[in-house]
């Protein structure tokens, strides 16, 4: 299995929730689909969905719930 | 004639130097954030330095051309590609019937200018065109682009540019720790000494609510008031003031704690205390700062503040006898 690092689109503040009282969009070790919501950056009042653009597992998350985080930066490894 | 939008980015919205005589009417001056970039990306294409271009926050927009344009990218560093291959900011390139424009990820800044020759060709709505997203006004029917828009380009070049590159004394000096210069008033009065000389001593980060309208910033100390009691027509919060205009670049603190700078989106007038505007030689560079960015506050004189615009002045005329 070969793992890539997915980078943010945008910078801003990362979520891995919908909403503080609602549980993660996705775990560690978790499939994932194409198109699967792994996060939530919000900027400029704006909450833009980072969606999966392949299928895999998700290996691990490299920034926290709630980090700032510039665009370029990795957000997370995908195993494909 | 026309681009097609294949996706249209975070914010992208079409823009030019904006529409001043309104604001006492209540609408925003609205146009570029970074003007002097959008005067660059236009005279690099030959077109207007006053045409219309997109402005694109953060992330680039994907687009479809159907004829023969020159095309220029200034003002954050947003690289762009022509089917997949990179080409330069600050320098014009040429994007073919067919071919494909779309942008890497940001490197540095916020807004970056995408000029085509031509001009976008969107009605003038007030003598601009503008987009003023929250009132709905001008720019492409008065929102920001969405996936299948169909942008009208104008007919051809105003002329032929000189140049096709930006040399890089011309392009934004990257400041390094950056200082924004804040001429004091109209309402300094409202904080006690100790309070302004701490607001310009503290590290500010950008939040990421910033936006068109201002700049919001966190991290500092809270700002104490001098005690008063409220005028007639004043809420009862020390940050409040009977209605004032608000002037482009003003610095309001709702209730002490976070400075809006008001930029080209804002309101023109309300309630709450303003200590101070940052001048406008520093306004271009506000609106290509990253949220978490940290900054300064200072103080400058009036004196100071008409320096600075003659040197941004002076560099724009060294652009365009550059470019035309």
């Amino acid at each position: 299995m070969g793992v890539k690092t997915v980078l943010a689109p945008i910078p801003g503040t990362f979520y891995r929730s919908a909403a503080p009282d609602q549980p993660a969009l996705k775990n560690e070790g978790d499939a994932v689909a194409k198109g699967d919501v792994i996060g939530i950056i919000e900027v400029m009042k704006t909450f833009t969905q980072i969606q999966a653009e392949e299928a895999g597992q998700l290996v691990r998350f490299l920034v926290d719930d709630e980090d700032a985080v510039m665009a370029g930066q990795p957000l997370y490894e995908l195993g494909v | 004639m026309v681009i097609e939008v294949i996706k249209p980015g975070l914010r992208t919205t079409v823009q030019d130097l904006g529409r001043p005589g309104y604001h006492h009417l209540g609408i925003p001056m609205s146009g570029a954030m970074d003007r002097y970039a959008l005067r660059a990306a236009n005279l690099l294409v030959g077109n207007n330095e006053e045409d219309a271009a997109l402005e694109a926050v953060f992330a680039g927009p994907e687009l479809s051309f159907t004829d023969r344009r020159l095309v220029a990218v200034t003002g954050a560093e947003l690289p762009p590609k022509v089917d997949g291959e990179l080409r330069q900011t600050w320098e014009a390139f040429i994007v073919e019937p067919g071919q494909i424009l779309s942008f890497d990820f940001l490197k540095k800044g916020a807004r970056a200018y995408i000029a085509i020759s031509g001009g976008i060709d969107v009605p003038l709505v007030l003598g601009s065109r503008a987009t003023y997203l929250l009132g709905g006004l001008g720019g492409f029917q008065g929102r920001g682009l969405a996936t299948e828009d169909r942008l009208q380009l104008g007919q051809s070049m105003a002329r032929t540019p000189k140049s096709t590159s930006v040399p890089e004394d011309l392009r934004r000096a990257d400041p390094g720790e950056p200082v924004l210069r804040v001429l004091p008033g109209l309402y300094a009065h409202r904080i006690t000494e100790e309070a302004a000389r701490g607001f310009y001593e503290d590290v500010w980060k950008v939040a990421p609510e910033a936006d068109r309208v201002g700049y919001r910033f966190r991290g500092g100390r809270p700002l104490q008031f001098v005690p008063r009691k409220p005028p007639f027509g004043a809420g009862s919060d020390p940050s409040n003031i009977v209605d004032a205009p608000y002037p482009y670049g003003s610095i309001q603190v709702p209730a002490g704690t976070e400075p809006i700078v008001l930029h080209r989106d804002a309101i023109s007038g309300g309630g709450y205390f303003t200590l101070g505007t940052v001048i406008s030689a520093d306004m271009d560079f506000v609106g290509q700062m990253q949220p978490n960015q940290k900054i300064h506050f200072t103080p400058v004189d009036m004196n100071a503040a008409l320096a600075a615009r003659r040197v941004e002045a002076e560099r724009l005329e060294r652009l365009r006898s550059h470019c035309v």
